[in-house]
């Protein structure tokens, strides 16, 4: 409650209030009883009022209360009566007592919402028909209950006007609509790390907005609109796109980057609208972050829609056996055998159509599966016998009780701006140190730099020097060690895992224990915790084979040299993208939106996307395009359904399908794994700098690089290169519907 | 155990308030004036014992504090106020072994003398200083710190002004005192900006301390450990208010923080902090000195003390003022202000503790005492103890109307009913000053004060609220006049203060307007 400021809390920390010292795990809170409107609920100690009324079955209205955020007690319309106290509490403020006895359904408290409500009602526009957030806002639900059905206030002066702030290409402003609640004030601080964001001005004269004007700068925006109770923040993409009524919401799963984050998928017939959050308090808690809110419009432009052949310089549009055959023909006439034929698997492939192609390839002789990325026709520095070894083995709910947090080779904030938030959260309450060696970028929490490259993560290791962190780091009870994703695609992936691995096993009771596991690998690609569990990666000598027939699924981020032009290529997904351009036939596979595959994000968790829009024109789901291509080849795999596949899936790994659980690496294992690393011989650490793998956050894979809005994110945060709306000409565009 | 005599140490000055007039010498009070003839009689009674004389307690008069019991003898800054002058009016005598008696000898003190906080909300400050010494405080490593609020910002207040610019050590050495009962380890004085003078007076008086080894380190060769800084704040009305104060200090907006945890758990910086008001800090040395008992010798019981009155507004001497709790309000103008401006019966209304309190008529100022329980069963309070005359010559919808104005621009916007309500209240009271309105927005004004009051973060919204409820409570029909005489000058109006006149009537008017209001006030 009081961890209102970083320095409020960092000092609380400092002075044992918040640290633990002996125990492990949290400190089990005691139970206590209360009584709400005669109903008595049992809670823990420490509950917030309008929680233990939320339990009791009690509705308690509020704006300013969020459970996620530190809480304000501001707008005052979640006030109850108390026994014993003369005046009405705010519940969201006040500790659960032991004993209490909380009445939400008395006429003081009718009253007090009443005029709480009159009050909010009284400077808010009248302009729900026009107002985006319509049929999901806050004080428009509220006021059908709380409000009365007219006003009082005739006030001659008028009700408050209040200039719209620019905050860049997602957010859209409507500060007379503000109701002052600051959840957007305090999810830019204590979240997203914007500090900028406050408030202005005092009484009835208080403005949100950053004093200078000026973008928010953060790839978490985005869920500012979805905190904002009233209209004030909406979402400039949608706008006046569509009304919540009309759209049909599908449950599903992010696939931008590695973290797997819950979202719900907005659609109107064939077409996406928008995303949102889907509150899963394991991954992304309630926060998505602007790639995955809003790339999906990417999803309408550069589609393949139809198989393509390459006649000369260009595509002719052809049916499916067409298409198809032209691969079987390309096959044979390439005289590809074995190793000679070489797949790729990029980012946004699904597990099911990797199975499949797999299976399909491995009958087809060859064993060279190759990944899309720097060093992905070499078998991966981690191998991938043992899952602990290339996971994030802590969990992304758990890294909030690290400590100290050594950071190599990654950038979390573009890598994973899920996790990222959690880092600032630990930083906050906790006072997490960070240490990182790699290239810097500006972290939301304080961090100390440590070196540049592979031989600088050794020298930390051998000899740590007098640093701040690296005393914290000896000291700290919950290390965590997180190696990203970039180094296994550098020549010192080896030597950096050797190098981690050698120093968890020399302290590995802290490292690793029952309640802990400190070693973690960052992936960034949604594909690869699948790929590397279904055993999907190169052989030795894969990297020695020059190609004749390559098949791309969804690779567009290769390097095209590694294509020989006398191969013939398929490329296989959904964008005209880079793989496209190589192909000498293109087979349209559907976008995450269009098709119900599992996914495993970066800890190793299965998950189920769903189909919430049919895929465009003659488009198929990935692994049918591969089962029916099978069949051409004269190899036809064993699995006509997808029930089939899943149960071959379930051969090949049973993780793969146990959705939504996390397999938790034993501590053995995570053992046995370091091991393995540890003894690894081959390489030595060089001084090469590691370099960041994501250089432009809102253009990483097809869909962001098609995406209008993620080209406008870049130009205005990447790139610095905001030009604000013309003011003037907004307002008369307002005036001639006002 | 120190006696207090032996603390005690006779004012040299040759103190007499400034605003006091050569005619009221002359008048007699009973207090003050020759003994009492009751004397005489419980004199005869205890020689000549009979079981039908049982005589009444004496009914005992409040008021005409003796000047050897003063407390703040620079009051009018007419002698030096640096640490020469301070000590020779008593300032840091023996302050060491005071501070030697240790925190619970000095907190039982302060709750025999019925010391309650000089700030406005009136409470017990012994207990509330006990607070900071919770079973196993020793145990916490963090600092504690007092935190004086000099943050003087209430109009019709002005009395820690002059106790920072005449006394400014007594303060400082309140400071040690009461930081010493409370084991804080630092005072941080929170002084309202525009006081430069006084900050002066303040800082001069804390170097003076430091350099004579009466603070910092081993302060006063006690073995005790205190730093005292002065912090000047930029000027807002709400960082008078405790959490905000706090707030502002460690460099934020001031804006009132939620309770709890209350400012002993998690204060100053995150810290046990307590709050206090300058001349409840002040006070204490001499309390210490002279004894609780001393002390709560004054007053009604509950009420003990003495306590600097500011009396502003139409008497015909305006003046800063020391006297005994519970001194009828009505003497204290007459003996000390020179009465009101063209007699008693020429006064409309007084408000009698800052402008954040009701306003009381004539009749009820003749019967009440200055004092936290008597002002609060006439409906109002003692608040500060700025009282603010007002005679038959004040448009007193203007004054209230002001408040509002002014409460409007103070409201720090955090909670709704206070930043929603205090800018529609001005508006209202506004249009209620030109008569601009209807009869029924009285009432419905008054709701508003009503859906203001106690929903708020701090007492901003109470204090917004309040006088306007005074106003209607005693005024009422004096602003019925005022709309019916506008009524009957522009015809109807309707709600919100559009008149019905600059209305198309063509159109048919919603009724919550108030157009279908059969009678104007005019008409009746």
């Amino acid at each position: 409650m009081f961890a209102r400021s970083r320095f409020v809390a960092r000092r609380a920390i400092k002075f044992g209030s918040g640290s633990r010292t002996l125990s492990t795990t949290l400190p089990r809170r005691a139970d206590i009883t209360l009584t709400v409107d005669g109903k008595e609920v049992t809670v823990p100690q420490g509950t917030a009022l309008i929680q233990a009324c939320e339990a009791a079955g009690a509705t308690v209205p509020r704006f300013c209360y969020h459970d996620r955020l530190a809480i304000a007690g501001n707008c005052r319309m979640c006030l109850v009566e108390v026994e014993r106290s003369p005046k009405p509490v705010a519940s969201c403020a006040m500790p659960a007592m032991p004993g209490s006895k909380v009445f939400t359904n008395t006429p003081l408290v009718h009253k007090a919402r009443e005029g709480v409500m009159e009050f909010l009602l009284a400077n808010h526009p009248l302009d729900c028909a026009i107002c985006d957030q319509g049929g999901e806002c806050d004080l428009q639900d509220q006021s059908m209950r709380y409000g009365s059905d007219r006003t009082r206030f005739h006030e001659i002066t008028g009700k408050r006007a209040v200039e719209n702030k620019d905050l860049g290409p997602i957010v859209k402003t409507s500060m007379n609509r503000c109701i002052q609640c600051t959840r957007c004030v305090r999810f830019a601080n204590d979240v997203a790390g914007v500090e900028d964001l406050g408030t202005t001005g005092r009484g009835n004269d208080l403005q949100i907005g950053m004093y200078v004007e000026k973008v928010m700068d953060s790839e978490m925006s985005g869920n500012i609109i979805d905190l904002c109770p009233v209209g004030a923040l909406t979402s400039k993409p949608y706008a006046f796109q569509a009304r919540p009524w009309e759209l049909k919401k599908t449950e599903s799963i992010d696939v931008l980057d590695a973290v797997g984050s819950n979202i719900r998928i907005d659609s109107r017939g064939v077409q996406v609208m928008r995303i949102q959050p889907k509150i899963n308090d394991e991954v992304n808690e309630e926060w998505i972050n602007d790639k995955t809110r809003y790339a999906y419009d990417g999803l309408k432009y550069q589609r393949l829609t139809t198989p393509l052949v390459r006649e000369g310089d260009r595509f002719v549009p052809a049916t499916w056996e067409h298409a198809l055959e032209t691969i079987r023909h390309g096959l044979i006439n390439s005289g590809a055998k074995g190793d000679e034929i070489k797949a790729v698997a990029g980012h946004l492939a699904d597990t099911e159509s990797l199975t499949t192609l797999k299976d399909l390839f491995n009958k087809l002789g060859s064993e060279n599966l190759t990944l899309d990325q720097p060093f992905g026709d070499s078998p991966p520095a981690t191998g991938v016998d043992l899952r602990s070894n290339y996971l994030f083995n802590t969990g992304i709910e758990n890294i909030e009780e690290a400590d100290a947090v050594l950071l190599i080779g990654t950038n979390p904030r573009h890598e994973a701006a899920i996790i990222n938030t959690r880092f600032r959260k630990s930083f906050l309450r906790r006072g997490a140190n960070f240490g990182l060696i790699g290239e810097t970028f500006p972290s939301t929490f304080e961090l100390e730099h440590l070196g540049q490259s592979a031989k600088d993560a050794e020298t930390f290791f051998s000899k740590p020097g007098n640093g701040t962190f690296a005393k914290i780091w000896k000291e700290a009870k919950k290390p965590l060690i997180i190696v990203g994703s970039a180094v296994m695609e550098t020549k010192d992936g080896a030597a950096v895992l050797k190098a981690v691995s050698k120093h968890v096993l020399a302290n590995q009771a802290r490292f690793l224990n029952q309640e802990w596991n400190g070693f973690s690998i960052l992936q960034r690609a949604a594909s690869r915790a699948a790929a590397y569990d279904l055993g999907f990666t190169p052989s030795t000598t894969s990297s020695s084979v020059k190609p004749k027939f390559i098949y791309l699924l969804n690779a567009d981020e290769f390097d095209p040299t590694t294509i020989p032009s006398s191969s013939f290529v398929v490329y296989q997904g959904h964008h005209g993208d880079l793989g496209a351009q190589y192909a000498d036939v293109c087979l349209p596979g559907s976008a995450y939106t269009e098709k119900s595959t599992t996914w495993i994000n970066t800890e190793g968790r299965a998950q189920l996307g769903r189909t919430a829009v049919p895929p465009p024109g003659a488009s198929r789901e990935d692994w049918k395009i591969l089962r029916a291509l099978s069949e051409v080849l004269n190899q036809p795999l064993p699995y006509d359904d997808v029930l089939a596949l899943r149960d071959r899936m379930w051969d090949i790994s049973p993780t793969l399908v146990r959705y939504d659980s996390r397999e938790i690496p034993s501590v053995e294992l995570t053992k046995l794994g370091l091991q393995v690393l540890s003894e690894n011989k081959t390489s030595q650490a060089s001084g090469e700098k590691f370099k960041k793998p994501i250089e432009d956050f809102y253009r990483t894979d097809p869909i962001s690089r098609a995406s209008v809005t993620m080209a406008a994110c870049s130009k205005a945060f990447t790139k610095g290169d905001y030009v604000p709306a013309d003011v003037d000409e907004g307002a008369t565009a307002q005036a001639s519907y006002a | 155990m120190l006696s207090s005599s032996s603390l005690l140490r006779q004012s040299t000055s040759t103190f007499r308030p400034r605003s006091l007039p050569k005619s009221n010498l002359l008048r007699s009070h009973p207090s003050t004036s020759n003994p009492s003839p009751l004397n005489a009689i419980s004199q005869r009674t205890n020689l000549i014992r009979s079981l039908a004389t049982v005589a009444d307690p004496p009914v005992r008069h409040y008021g005409g504090l003796k000047d050897q019991d003063r407390i703040f003898t620079n009051l009018y800054c007419r002698h030096d106020h640096g640490i020469k002058g301070a000590r020779s009016r008593g300032d840091w005598h023996k302050t060491k072994e005071i501070l030697l008696k240790g925190d619970s000898w000095l907190i039982q003190q302060i709750k025999d003398s019925g010391l309650r906080g000089r700030g406005g909300a009136g409470f017990p400050s012994g207990l509330k200083w006990s607070f900071m010494n919770k079973p196993g405080w020793e145990k916490d490593p963090r600092p504690r710190y007092l935190v004086v609020n000099a943050d003087e910002g209430e109009p019709g207040t002005c009395k820690d002004r002059e106790i920072m610019r005449g006394d400014p050590h007594k303060l400082v050495e309140g400071c040690l005192v009461a930081g010493r009962a409370m084991n804080a380890t630092a005072a941080y004085i929170y002084i309202r900006g525009e006081f430069y003078q006084e900050a002066s007076h303040v800082q001069q008086a804390i170097d003076e301390a430091y350099k004579a080894g009466l603070i910092g380190k081993n302060a006063c060769g006690s073995g005790y450990d205190f730093d005292v800084y002065l912090h000047r704040g930029a000027g807002a009305y709400i960082c008078g208010e405790e959490t905000a104060l706090i707030e502002s200090l460690e460099g934020k907006q001031g804006k009132p923080r939620l309770k709890p945890p209350f400012p002993a758990d998690v204060g100053l910086f995150g810290c046990p902090s307590t709050v206090a008001n300058v001349e409840t800090v002040a006070v204490a040395p001499t309390i210490i000195r002279r004894g609780g008992k001393w002390f709560a010798g004054f007053g009604r019981e509950r009420n003990q003390g003495t306590k600097v009155f500011c009396v502003s507004g139409h008497v015909n001497h305006p003046c800063v003022v020391e006297e005994e709790m519970s001194i009828p309000l009505q003497e204290l103008l007459e003996k000390h202000c020179g009465g009101i401006r063209g007699g008693w019966d020429n006064l409309k209304g007084i408000i009698p503790g800052g402008c954040s309190v009701p306003v009381i008529p004539k009749d009820v100022c003749e019967k009440v005492l200055m004092d936290y329980d008597s002002l609060k069963d006439n409906q109002t309070s003692l608040g500060t103890g700025a009282v603010i005359v007002m005679d038959k010559s004040t448009d007193m919808i203007a004054a209230i109307a002001r408040f509002s104005k002014f409460y409007k621009h103070e409201s720090c916007g955090q909670c709704t009913p206070c930043r929603e309500g205090t800018t529609w209240m001005m508006n209202m009271m506004d249009r209620m000053v030109e008569g601009r309105a209807q009869e029924r927005e009285i009432d419905m004004l008054l709701e508003l004060t009503k859906q203001v009051e106690g929903h708020t973060i701090c007492a901003l919204g109470d204090a917004a609220a309040w006088p306007i409820q005074g106003l209607m409570r005693h005024f009422r029909p004096e602003v019925e006049a005022r709309l019916a005489g506008f009524h009957a000058k522009h015809g109807q109006v309707l709600y919100g203060g559009k008149l019905l006149s600059d209305v198309d009537t063509r159109y048919a008017i919603p009724d919550n307007l108030g157009g279908d209001a059969q009678r104007s006030i005019a008409a009746v």
